[in-house]
């Protein structure tokens, strides 16, 4: 049952869908098309879909031609890992599940305490070994926030040969992106996280670049990723990619409103622990620790209250875990159990953080005074 | 509205089906009011989202017999393909099973999974089929052996409509201990199809051609006994780790909805696409009598008809009809005018696989609209079959 005051922070694990994107998606679900079909309605879906095409392109600076649909970032990471084969690998210990799972070997480049990868580590990796590879590092990282020294990394990559991938899905739409001064040669793109829809992504690639189709078949996507497009879900992308502006805009009143909740739940708790705070983060992250109240109980007292946070990534099935990027950065498995993450979004507003501080606050106080 | 303006008449619910209006106002409120990650466990948006998840797997898991943790939610039946083919192969290659068994006639998606298997060393036969587009059972049986790790073979064919027996080849596979994956993206919904009785191991499902949402099918994954696969796509470890990445709740809402009203209008529809194939033909039959009927002509899909008109290529009739949305077989190759290889694979010379054309009829199609397809169509024939004369037929609808 959802309380009568609800205050979603979880917006990182998935954002509403834009009203202007919903509404260009009802028409196009209203309408049938195969998009390969050569009669009327099929063209109709086929100009719908390129016309996404190019709002995804001009999101990133990147190609037309470059954007290749998929169903959503984690397809897309997939593509990346297992798509190059004959590339070695190097994916940094804190990227998403979907780059670290299984489906190919791989080397971690590892992560400092500040929330950054080390990119002296990176350079030595690539140095001892000189078959040609493909390094990936994520943009900003989903749980911290922190923002990775990408330009950096891709031009370590390239002084030795390798190929730089970035999985942007949390900085579409937080921060201006341009795919070629970051220096990337791929990257991963999501829709839900920007305000489109669930089950829709692109993975941002070279026509050029021999990519293997991690889902074959009738040779879609330019032979990339086969499967009959998913055309309301691409339509509401784009209308997303298109209002990025406006996301862009308003990231200076959502690192306000972050940065009050911040100061306030240390004020009250001056011993509670901000990750990465020292590095420059998504103006709409935080991920906190409680000192000595796991987060379990955290987040079940804050959803009683009807404030929506998380505890790390919203990915795996029904139980929380350490968070793998936290373990990374070397914080002890005790505070890692701590860590909660608060993510803000276009909508969230100061009564929401009012609600945070106040609910945060007094289950800190009440946990304080039961231990006491 | 003049005739010129007004939209083509769909004849083409092979390639796709529109959402149906029910469907989609189902789906509308999880795409704005309710738009939690059903991977939120944390929270009540999150709960919600899964809660309706869990609600539409278990309407597709009605829908063919399975139980609601057989069924695996995926981006639409040919990336289910791909699972079932390759996360089989991956699977059980490590225990000497190397070689799998499919049709010359399967979806791309399949033979293309199989292509890529074969880059990696996997051994795959691809069977002919008999002149009516049927598997030949005895071919079949001798084309397995002890390493065959898998028997892929479409419920019904999405270009010439073809019903394939399945409960034969699944009881062949069964007996040898086998897998059996059918493509069931034309099949499912419109045939009644119990994949526990027949014995499919792994079914793959769509959501669009099923009058659901693109970007959403499914695979069915048989639990007892076991049917082991390989994930595609690994990450999050969603959907018991076969296939990770945040599950779209208003797609599998949709997918659900369209199962159930599949499920509860199948053999209605079913009955009256049946009366309007026999229709379309019949007509078709009288006004030209040299049509030739590609597939078998009674196992097959009731909504399907794979025509040729000796003489006609099918680029020249779609052109001269353009008040029907027809198309020459597969919408994912429809842009090549290579002749199709499943017609090949029937034995049709090339010219009368280039004048086939594939009738597709659906849920919203009318008596009315059939009369009109098959006066334009045999008109259109006729003219061009006169060696561009026209006839007086044609010169009155001008």
């Amino acid at each position: 049952m959802t309380p009568p005051r609800a205050t979603y922070l979880d917006w990182n694990a998935t954002a509403p869908l834009l009203p202007e994107a919903a509404a260009a998606m009802a028409d196009a679900l209203g309408v049938c098309g195969n998009a390969s079909s050569v009669h009327r309605w099929g063209r109709a879906a086929r100009h719908a879909i390129e016309a996404a095409r190019r709002e995804v392109a001009a999101l990133v600076g990147a190609a037309e031609d470059e954007i290749l649909f998929t169903s959503g970032g984690t397809e897309a990471n997939q593509t990346v890992l297992r798509g190059l084969p004959g590339r070695r690998l190097i994916v940094s210990a804190i990227e998403h599940d979907s780059l670290r799972a299984a489906g190919a070997a791989y080397d971690m480049v590892p992560a400092r305490e500040d929330g950054c990868v080390d990119l002296a580590a990176l350079e030595r990796m690539l140095a001892r070994d000189r078959r040609p590879a493909l390094v990936s590092l994520m943009l900003a990282n989903n749980e911290t926030g922190a923002i990775q020294p990408v330009s950096e990394a891709a031009r370590i990559a390239h002084r030795h040969g390798a190929l730089l991938h970035t999985d942007a899905v949390q900085a579409a739409a937080r921060l201006a992106i341009d795919k070629d001064a970051l220096g990337a040669d791929l990257m991963t793109l999501s829709a839900h996280k920007i305000g489109g829809p669930q089950g829709v992504g692109a993975l941002v690639a070279s026509p050029d670049l021999p990519l293997a189709p991690l889902v074959a078949g009738g040779g879609q996507e330019r032979g990339r990723r086969a499967g009959t497009e998913n055309v309301a879900g691409i339509v509401g992308f784009g209308v997303a990619a298109r209002l990025a502006g406006e996301r862009l805009a308003g990231a200076a009143r959502i690192a306000a409103l972050r940065d009050r909740a911040e100061h306030s739940l240390r004020a009250a708790a001056p011993r509670a622990r901000i990750f990465a705070a020292a590095v420059p983060r998504l103006p709409n992250t935080l991920c906190i620790a409680m000192p000595r109240v796991p987060a379990a109980t955290q987040v079940m007292a804050l959803d009683l209250a009807g404030v929506m946070v998380s505890a790390g990534a919203a990915c795996s099935s029904g139980k929380l875990r350490r968070s793998p990027v936290l373990e990374a950065m070397g914080v002890a498995p005790d505070e890692a159990d701590c860590a909660i993450r608060i993510s803000l979004g276009w909508s969230t507003t100061d009564a929401d953080i009012d609600h945070l501080v106040e609910t945060w606050v007094s289950v800190y106080r009440r946990t304080r005074a039961n231990a006491a | 509205m003049s005739e010129r303006n007004r939209p083509p008449i769909y004849l083409d619910y092979q390639a796709t089906t529109p959402c149906d209006p029910r469907v989609l106002a189902e789906m509308l409120p999880w795409f704005t009011e309710k738009f939690g990650n059903p991977g939120s466990i944390t929270h009540a948006y999150g709960r919600e989202a899964e809660a309706a998840v869990e609600r539409a797997r278990a309407q597709v898991a009605a829908l063919i017999g399975a139980e609601p943790r057989e069924i695996v939610f995926t981006s639409g039946a040919t990336e289910s393909n791909n699972l079932a083919v390759k996360g089989a192969a991956h699977f059980h290659r490590p225990f000497g099973r190397d070689h799998i068994v499919t049709l010359a006639t399967e979806h791309k998606c399949v033979l293309e999974s199989c292509a890529a298997l074969e880059r990696e060393g996997i051994r795959v036969t691809y069977l002919p089929v008999g002149p009516g587009g049927l598997v030949d059972l005895a071919g079949l049986a001798a084309a397995l052996d002890e390493r065959t790790v898998l028997v892929s073979v479409m419920a019904a064919h999405n270009e010439i409509g073809v019903v394939q027996p399945l409960a034969e080849i699944a009881a062949l596979c069964r007996a040898r201990g086998i897998l059996f994956h059918s493509d069931g993206a034309q099949a499912v919904g419109k045939l009644p199809l119990d994949a526990a009785k027949s014995g499919i191991d792994l079914l793959s499902i769509s959501g669009h051609k099923l009058y659901g949402p693109k970007g959403i099918g499914a695979l069915y994954v048989r639990r007892r006994p076991r049917a082991r696969i390989a994930a595609l796509i690994d990450g999050g470890g969603q959907e018991r780790g076969l296939r990770s990445g945040t599950l779209p709740t208003p797609l599998c809402v949709g997918l659900g909805a369209a199962a159930a009203l599949a499920q509860a209008e199948m053999a209605a529809e079913a009955e009256r696409l049946l009366g309007l194939r026999r229709q379309f033909l019949a007509g078709i039959r009288a006004r030209l009598p040299d049509a030739v009927l590609n597939g078998d002509p009674e196992r097959r899909l009731p909504g399907n008809l794979n025509l040729s008109f000796p003489g006609v290529p099918a680029p020249d009739l779609m052109a001269a009809c353009p008040g029907l949305a027809l198309s020459t077989g597969s919408a994912c190759t429809a842009a090549e005018l290579e002749p199709s290889y499943v017609l090949r694979a029937l034995g049709l010379p090339d010219a009368l696989a280039a004048a086939s054309i594939r009738i597709g009829l659906g849920r919203f199609t009318t008596a009315e609209e059939v009369d009109f397809a098959v006066e334009t169509m045999a008109t259109a024939v006729r003219r061009l079959t006169s060696g561009g004369g026209v006839t007086s037929a044609a010169a009155r609808a001008t």
